[in-house]
C-alpha cells in the first residue's frame, strides 16, 4: 500500500486557538477517502493545513512521500462553494479552464491541450453544454459541478475536496459520485470533506474521523464503531476546550520552541 | 496661547462649549457605529451632507444653521436609504455600495459648492468651512442650535442605552425577546445622521467619520464594558473638541478638523500600543512572562527528573549536568536559575552547583504532576498513543490552572502512573480526595 | 478646444481608474480604494515641497510606496493589533489625510496646493499646464502626457496580468492551493491604485478619484455578466461620464470633476433600474409579467 498522504502530529491553530491536536495518520493511494466528524472539529482546517493555506504550529505533512511545494502539480484543492462569490462575471468554461494555470504559467497563452482537456473535464460532468453560460445563473449542484471539473482539468494524482456534495441536488450529487468511482478506477486518491455520516458509510472506502484529535483513521468498517461514533460526535472534551482557551487567552504557544517535531 | 485657557472671552468660552459638545455627543454615538461595525458607512454619511448643507442654502439663501441641518439631515438620511437600497436590492457589495453612494453624493455638493461661489451671492463665502471644519466661525446661533441637538443626542442614546445595546449586537435575538428594532434602528440611524450633521461643524464633512469611530476604537481597547467604553470615548470626543477650539484660536488660519483627527489618531495609536490586556505592548509583555515562566519550570524539571532515579532531590546539581538532561541555551539557563533563586526554589552551592529547596521541590513536583497528568489524559480520553504525547505535555503543562488540575483529578480518579509507568507526584495535602 | 483637453483629461482618468476599480469592486475592496486615495496625500504634498521640478518618476515610485504602506498599515491594525477591519480602514486614511491637509496649511506658502483643490482638482486649469520643450515647442498638456503614461501602464497590467488578477480575485484560496501569491497581486493592485490616483490628484482630486474608481465598474457590474465586457462597458461609461460631466460644469458654472461624479452617479441610477438583466424595474416587469413572486438579493 502506497501512502498518499502522511501527517505526522500534525498541530493546527485557526485565529489563535487551537483546532488540530496532534493528527497522525496515512492515508493509501487509490482509495476514496472521508472526513468525517462534528462541527468545528477542525476538518477544514485539516484540509488547508493539508494544501499549506495555513501553517500548522507543529508537526508535517508529507504527499506521495513528498514536501508539498515539490508535488503541487499532482495535487487538486476544490474549496468550498460558498468560498467563491458566484456572481462574479466569468463563465463556466472560464472556470474549468482555471484547472490549467500554472503558478508560473500565469502570464503565457493557454495551448490548444489546455483548451481540450477543460473541455473534457466540463463534459464528464456533463456541464458542456453550459460552458458558455454565465456562472451567476447556475443552481447549486451545477456549480459544484464545475468546481469538480475545474479540479479534474488539473489532471492531478490526488484530490481534496472541501464539501463537495453540500447543498448539491440529487442529479448533481448522482453524477459526482459515478466521476468520483471512475476516477477511483484510474488509480486517483480522492479525499473529501463530508457531513453525513449516513452516505458516507457507502460513498468511502477509508474514513479518518476528526474531533480536534484522531478519533480514528481506517478502513470504514473499522472506523464505524459505536465506540468511535460516540468519542467523535459525542461532545467536545471540556478539559480540552478549556485548555484551548486558555492558551488563546494567554497567548501560550501549543508547542515550545524547541519541540517543533521537524522531518528528519 | 495662555489667554486661550482661562476662557475670560465670552466668546471662546461658548465655542469651546459648542465644540465640546460636538466632539461627546460624536463620540458616544459613534460608539454604536463602530459596534454595529458600521465605521464607512458613518464616513458615507457625513459626505453626503455637503449637497444637502448646500441646497438649503439655494433654497433659502440664507446660511441660518436650523436650515442648514434639515438640507444636512435630509440628504444624510437619503444616503442612508440609497446605501441600503444598493446593497440589498442589487448584486452589489456593501462596499461599492458605501463607495458609490459616498463619492456621488459629495461630487453633488461639491459642484453645487463650486456653483454657488462662482455665483458670487454675497451671502455665500464661508460655506466651504464645511468641507474641514472651523470651529471658531461659529456664531451664536451655530451654537445654541447644535448645541441644543447635540445634548438632545446625549439624551436619546442614555436614554435607550440597553435597548441599543442589544439591537447593536444582536439583532435577532432583540426581535425574539420583543423589542421594535426597526424602529430603534431607525432611531438610531437617525441620531447617528444629527451627530454627523452637527459634528462636521468642528471637523468638517472629510474627516467626520474620525470624529466618530476613533474615540470608540481606542477607548475598545482599555475596556470590555460598553459603558466604560462609553465613557472612554466621550472623554476622548471632549479632549478633542478642546483641542480643536484652542486650535481655532491659536491659528485662525488653520482648519480645526486635521488637528482634531490628529490628536484622535494619536490617542488611537497610544491606546493600540500601551492598553493593558488589548495592546500591543501588553500582550508582548505577556508573551515573554510566559516564556519566563516555561524557562523555570522546564529548569525545575530538569532538577526533579535528575533526582528521581536515586528518589532524593535535595542533592546537589552541576550546571552540566542540567545541560546534559536537557539542551538550554546557556545564558538562558543562567538567568532562569538566577530568578529560581530570588523565588526561593533554589540556593547556589558554590560555583556552578544548585539545590532545590523545599519549596523547589514541592514546585518542581507540581510541573512535572501537571506533565504527568496531561499525558495520561491525552492517552486515556484522547486517544494519543503512549510515545506521542510528550511532546504536547511538555508544552500544556505550562498552562494548565489549579482549577484545571483539579478537573483533571476528578476526570482521572487521582490516578497513581502516568502512561510510561513513572509515579505521578502528588503533594501531601493531595492524596485520596474523594 | 480648451473643452477637447479637459475631456480627454478626464477620460484618461476615468479609463485608468476605472480598469483598476473593477477588480476592486469585484474584491469587495471598494473602500480600501478610496482609503489609498485620501492617504496618499502627504506624501503628494512632500513630493511637491522637495521637489522642484515636478519630476514624474520619483514622484511615482513614492506614490507606490504609499499605497503599500497604506495597505500595510491597515492589514497591521488589523491583523496584528486586531481592530476590526472598517475601524482600521477608517482610522488610517482619515488620520493620514488630516497630515496631508495640515502639510498644506503649514507650507501654504511653498506647495502649490490648495487645501480645497485637493479635494476636487482644477481640471479646468489642465489646458494651462503646458509641456514645454527645451526647443520650445509646445507639446500639449503635461497631465494629458503623464495620464497617457500611467494609462499604458494600467494597461499592461490588466491585459498581462488578467489571469492573475482574475484568479486571485474569484478564488483566492484555489490560487493559493496552485501556488499564486494572492499576497503579490493585492499589493501589485494597490500600488497601481495609488500611482492612479496621484497622477489624478492634479485634475480630479482626492474624493472624486474614489467615484471614477468605484461608480463606472459597479454601472458596468450590472450591465453584464462578462468580465471582459465589464471592463470594455467601464471604459465606455468613464467616456461618457467625462464628456457629460464637462457639459454639466459648463451649464451650471461648477466644479467640472463634482459634475462627473454626479453624471456617473446618473449612469449607476439607470443601470440599478434598468439594466437587462439586473435592473430592479425591469426585474420586477420580468416577474411581473411572468406572475412570480419579486425577490430582494438577499433572499436569493
Amino acid at each position: 500500500m502506497n501512502t498518499a498522504i502522511e501527517t505526522h502530529n500534525l498541530t493546527v491553530a485557526y485565529n489563535r486557538r487551537p483546532v488540530l491536536w496532534d493528527v497522525d495518520f496515512k492515508v493509501p493511494e487509490g482509495q476514496l477517502i472521508g472526513v468525517l466528524g462534528p462541527n468545528g472539529s477542525g476538518k477544514t482546517t485539516l484540509l488547508k493545513s493539508i494544501m499549506g493555506l495555513i501553517k500548522p504550529s507543529s508537526g508535517y505533512v508529507r504527499l506521495f512521500g513528498e514536501d508539498l511545494d515539490t508535488v503541487r502539480s499532482r495535487i487538486s484543492y476544490v474549496p468550498q462553494r460558498e468560498s467563491v462569490d458566484w456572481e462574479f462575471p466569468i463563465s463556466v468554461r472560464e472556470v474549468a479552464l482555471m484547472g490549467r494555470y500554472r503558478k508560473n504559467k500565469l502570464l503565457g497563452r493557454l495551448s490548444k491541450t489546455d483548451h481540450q482537456l477543460a473541455d473534457e473535464a466540463l463534459e464528464k460532468v456533463g456541464m458542456l453544454p453550459f460552458a458558455d453560460r454565465q456562472i451567476a445563473q447556475l443552481s447549486g449542484g451545477q456549480q459544484q459541478r464545475v468546481f469538480v471539473a475545474r479540479s479534474l482539468a488539473q489532471q492531478a494524482d490526488l484530490y481534496l475536496m472541501d464539501e463537495p456534495f453540500a447543498g448539491v441536488d440529487a442529479a448533481s450529487e448522482e453524477a459526482i459520485l459515478t466521476l468520483l468511482k471512475e476516477m477511483k478506477q484510474a488509480g486517483k486518491t480522492v479525499l473529501i470533506v463530508h457531513h453525513d455520516l449516513h452516505t458516507a458509510r457507502q460513498f468511502f472506502d477509508w474514513i479518518i474521523l476528526l474531533n480536534t484529535r484522531l478519533v480514528k483513521s481506517g478502513s470504514t468498517e473499522s472506523v464505524f464503531t459505536a465506540d468511535n461514533l460516540k468519542q467523535a460526535y459525542g461532545g467536545q472534551l471540556t478539559i480540552l476546550s478549556q485548555v484551548s482557551e486558555l492558551i488563546k487567552d494567554r497567548e501560550f504557544p501549543m508547542r515550545e520552541r524547541s519541540h517543533k517535531d521537524q522531518p528528519k | 496661547m495662555s489667554d486661550f485657557f482661562t476662557f475670560s472671552d465670552p466668546n471662546v468660552r461658548m465655542v469651546t462649549l459648542g465644540t465640546v459638545l460636538l466632539g461627546v455627543s460624536a463620540a458616544i454615538v459613534g460608539t454604536f457605529t463602530f459596534l454595529r461595525k458600521r465605521a464607512l458607512v458613518g464616513d458615507a454619511i457625513a459626505h453626503a451632507i455637503l449637497p444637502g448643507v448646500c441646497l438649503a442654502f439655494i433654497v433659502t439663501g440664507d446660511k441660518h444653521p436650523l436650515y442648514l441641518l434639515v438640507g444636512a439631515v435630509a440628504t444624510g438620511w437619503l444616503s442612508l436609504l440609497s446605501m441600503d437600497y444598493l446593497s440589498s436590492r442589487t448584486k452589489l457589495s456593501t462596499d461599492t455600495a458605501i463607495g458609490a453612494v459616498l463619492s456621488v453624493f459629495f461630487g453633488a455638493g461639491i459642484l453645487l459648492l463650486t456653483t454657488i461661489q462662482h455665483s458670487g451671492s454675497a451671502n455665500q463665502a464661508g460655506l466651504d468651512k464645511f468641507l474641514f471644519g472651523k470651529a471658531a466661525s461659529m456664531g451664536r446661533q451655530d451654537i445654541l442650535v447644535f448645541g441644543i441637538v447635540a445634548v438632545l443626542l446625549l439624551i436619546l442614546v442614555l436614554s435607550f442605552f440597553r435597548a441599543f445595546k442589544v439591537v447593536s449586537f444582536d439583532p435577532a435575538y432583540a426581535r425574539s425577546i420583543g423589542l421594535p428594532v426597526r424602529q430603534l434602528e431607525f432611531l438610531l440611524s437617525t441620531i447617528t445622521v444629527l451627530a454627523v450633521a452637527t459634528g462636521i461643524q468642528a471637523v468638517g464633512v472629510v474627516l467626520m467619520a474620525a470624529l466618530l469611530i476613533t474615540p470608540a476604537a481606542a477607548a475598545r481597547f482599555w475596556t470590555d464594558r460598553i459603558q466604560v467604553m462609553l465613557l472612554l470615548a466621550a472623554a476622548f470626543g471632549l479632549l478633542s473638541g478642546l483641542f480643536g477650539s484652542w486650535i481655532s484660536y491659536s491659528a485662525p488660519a488653520m482648519p480645526t478638523g486635521p488637528w482634531i483627527v490628529v490628536l484622535l489618531s494619536l490617542i488611537a495609536i497610544v491606546s493600540v500600543v500601551m492598553a493593558p490586556k488589548r495592546g500591543i505592548w501588553a500582550r508582548i509583555r505577556l508573551q515573554k512572562s510566559n516564556a519566563r515562566k516555561m524557562l523555570l519550570e522546564n529548569i525545575l524539571k530538569t532538577f526533579y527528573s535528575l533526582g528521581e532515579s536515586r528518589q532524593q532531590f535535595d542533592m546537589e546539581v552541576n550546571v552540566t549536568e542540567l545541560v546534559t538532561k536537557r539542551p538550554f541555551d546557556s545564558k538562558s539557563l543562567r538567568r532562569g536559575l538566577h530568578q529560581l533563586q530570588r523565588k526561593g526554589c533554589l540556593i547556589k552551592k558554590s560555583g556552578n552547583t544548585y539545590q532545590l529547596t523545599t519549596a523547589g521541590i514541592a514546585e518542581s513536583r507540581r510541573v512535572v504532576r501537571l506533565h504527568r497528568l496531561w499525558e495520561l489524559y491525552l492517552t486515556e480520553r484522547m486517544n494519543y498513543a503512549a510515545d506521542h504525547v510528550h511532546n504536547t505535555a511538555e508544552a500544556i503543562e505550562h498552562v494548565i490552572t489549579p482549577e484545571l488540575e483539579a478537573a483533571l483529578l476528578r476526570e482521572l480518579g487521582h490516578p497513581i502512573l502516568d502512561p510510561h509507568d513513572s509515579v505521578i507526584p502528588y503533594q501531601a495535602t493531595q492524596n485520596k480526595k474523594s | 478646444m480648451n473643452a477637447f483637453w479637459i475631456i480627454l483629461t478626464g477620460a484618461l482618468v476615468a479609463t485608468s481608474c476605472g480598469l483598476l476599480g473593477v477588480f476592486l469592486v469585484l474584491r469587495k475592496m471598494a473602500m480600501i480604494g478610496d482609503a489609498i486615495s485620501h492617504a496618499v496625500l502627504p506624501g503628494i504634498v512632500i513630493a511637491y515641497l522637495l521637489a522642484e521640478s515636478r519630476a514624474v518618476l520619483p514622484m511615482l515610485i513614492g506614490a507606490a510606496g504609499i499605497g503599500v504602506l497604506t495597505t500595510f498599515i491597515i492589514e497591521f491594525l488589523y491583523q496584528k493589533a486586531r481592530l476590526q477591519v472598517d475601524a482600521s480602514i477608517g482610522i488610517t486614511f482619515t488620520w493620514l489625510f488630516a497630515i496631508g491637509i495640515i502639510l498644506i496649511s503649514v507650507f501654504a506658502g511653498q506647495v502649490d496646493l490648495d487645501q480645497d483643490c485637493v479635494l476636487y482638482g482644477e481640471i479646468a486649469y489642465v489646458p494651462l499646464d503646458l509641456w514645454i520643450t527645451e526647443e520650445g515647442q509646445i507639446m500639449g498638456p503635461r497631465p494629458v502626457w503623464v495620464l497617457s503614461g500611467v494609462l499604458l501602464l494600467v494597461l499592461l497590467l490588466v491585459t498581462v496580468g488578467y489571469r492573475g488578477l482574475k484568479i486571485t480575485t474569484f478564488n483566492p484560496e484555489y490560487a493559493a492551493a496552485i501556488g499564486v501569491s494572492t499576497v503579490f497581486w493585492h499589493y501589485l493592485l494597490m500600488s497601481a491604485v495609488s500611482i492612479t490616483t496621484v497622477v489624478s490628484f492634479e485634475s480630479v482630486g482626492a474624493i472624486l478619484v474614489v467615484a471614477f474608481l468605484i461608480v463606472p465598474p459597479a454601472t458596468a457590474y450590472l450591465l453584464t455578466e462578462r468580465l471582459n465586457v465589464m471592463l470594455a462597458l467601464t471604459v465606455v461609461l468613464g467616456i461618457l461620464t467625462s464628456v457629460g460631466g464637462y457639459f454639466l460644469a459648463v451649464w451650471l458654472d461648477g466644479s467640472v470633476a463634482g459634475a462627473m461624479a454626479v453624471i456617473s452617479g446618473c449612469l449607476l441610477f439607470l443601470a440599478v433600474l434598468f439594466s437587462p438583466t439586473a435592473g430592479v424595474l425591469t426585474r420586477r416587469w420580468r416577474e411581473q409579467a411572468l406572475d412570480l413572486p419579486v425577490q430582494g438579493y438577499n433572499d436569493r
